[in-house]
């Protein structure tokens, strides 16, 4: 396997960012109450990802090795900048519902974690498809667990407006306790033993 | 008066950081398994948040705003809270030992603290006056040590319970801590 599809695949099952290295899982939980934040929290979430991997591959060499850290940070805090104002002016609906967290992907441990680990050792092309990779789990991740809990939740499934379908009956008298905050919590803790029940992630 | 005792109850226990808005995570279930590092790491958010607070406060209405520049808020204020996170660990450690060897290794990993720079956000989107930012800042920290506090009472217990092995360590921790949103949810009927 070239290298390329090495680093993507590992990103998306043996590494997930929220099932295996359960970090970043701040986003994943609050904005999962729906697919619509789901996606526009992934697509967010990708874009500073694969563009902060690219930067920073590429500068790595000339940043000192001292100040590293911060000129990361900064790095990253300008791409949050501009996703933020994006959203701002093209989906005011998205971003006013994504509120804070939208800011917040910062202090993301993965996009941090990605820099130091990965692109600040490696060339452009494997950094991007290490970050092409991490935020293709972090997006499965997000997407299931919104999927479930707006099914279960609401009893019917919505996109950008749409509605794909509702379950006769159920949609009535769903578990509205899954559209609560801690309905994230019960999703991604039974989804986890469910994971490892499976074996497809390890017991730690 | 009232308004701020409001605002520092409704920080503390119905919106609550960790149950509500769901900030703080990695450390809530990193550092949530010894009671005695969960009071240290909650504490030493507790600090940062209110120093983070007093001085995002003047920097956003007195920089940011007169210059037209809120856009620069998300780099300026990750930017001072890294710096203050430096400045507060070296003042620590030169003042008082006891207090830097239980908080120290838990301040450099605050700056990546998504609920600090959170709770810096919520000041702002609020519009909270300075003495309002600090009561909600007091507030969140407070909750954010309780809630930490608690849950590391319950791991300590957990560890010994007789759980399925797929749920062992961390599924359980994510289902506990459901258990503790629902009751806390009973808070909401107060403010």
């Amino acid at each position: 396997m070239s290298s390329f599809a090495k680093n993507f695949t590992k990103g998306v099952v043996r590494s997930n960012p929220t099932f295996v290295l359960m970090l970043g899982l701040c986003p994943t939980l609050a904005v999962s109450t729906s697919l619509d934040n789901a996606i526009g929290m992934t697509a967010a979430f990708v874009f500073v990802l694969v563009a902060s991997n690219i930067l920073i591959s590429l500068i790595h060499s000339f940043v000192p090795n001292k100040v590293r850290i911060p000129v990361f940070i900064v790095i990253i805090a300008t791409l949050v900048s501009i996703v933020d104002l994006m959203m701002q002016g093209f989906v005011p609906a998205l971003s006013k519902s994504l509120g804070i967290y939208i800011p917040l992907i910062v202090v993301n441990c993965v996009i941090l974690g990605r820099a130091e680990a990965f692109a600040s050792k490696n060339g452009v092309l494997d950094s991007i498809a290490d970050a092409l990779g991490i935020g293709t789990g972090f997006g499965l991740a997000i997407v299931l667990i919104s999927f479930i809990r707006q099914l279960l939740g609401t009893g019917k499934l919505d996109l950008f407006g749409h509605q794909l379908f509702s379950i006769p009956g159920f949609s009535d008298n769903p578990i509205s306790i899954l559209m609560l905050p801690m309905g994230a919590f019960l999703v991604i803790g039974t989804l986890l033993a469910l994971f490892r029940w499976m074996g497809v992630i390890k017991n730690d | 008066m009232t308004n701020l005792f409001v605002i520092f109850l409704s920080m503390a226990l119905v919106n609550n950081m960790i149950l509500a808005k769901f900030l703080g995570l990695c450390p809530f279930f990193g550092v949530s398994k010894k009671t005695k590092s969960a009071v240290s790491m909650g504490l030493a958010v507790l600090l940062v948040m209110l120093v983070a607070s007093a001085v995002t406060w003047p920097i956003y209405y007195y920089i940011l705003v007169p210059y037209g520049v809120e856009v620069m808020k998300t780099v300026i204020f990750i930017l001072v809270i890294a710096s203050l996170v430096q400045i507060i660990e070296m003042a620590i450690k030169r003042t008082n030992l006891t207090l830097y060897n239980a908080l120290g290794i838990y301040l450099p990993l605050i700056t990546t603290n998504c609920a600090v720079l959170g709770i810096t956000f919520i000041n702002v989107d609020q519009t909270y006056t300075f003495w309002e930012s600090l009561f909600a800042a007091g507030g969140a920290g407070t909750g954010f040590l309780l809630v930490l506090l608690i849950m590391s009472g319950i791991r300590e217990r957990l560890d010994l319970a007789d759980t399925p092995l797929a749920f062992k360590g961390t599924p359980i921790a994510f289902i506990t801590a459901m258990l503790l949103g629902l009751s806390f949810l009973a808070f909401k009927g107060m403010v």
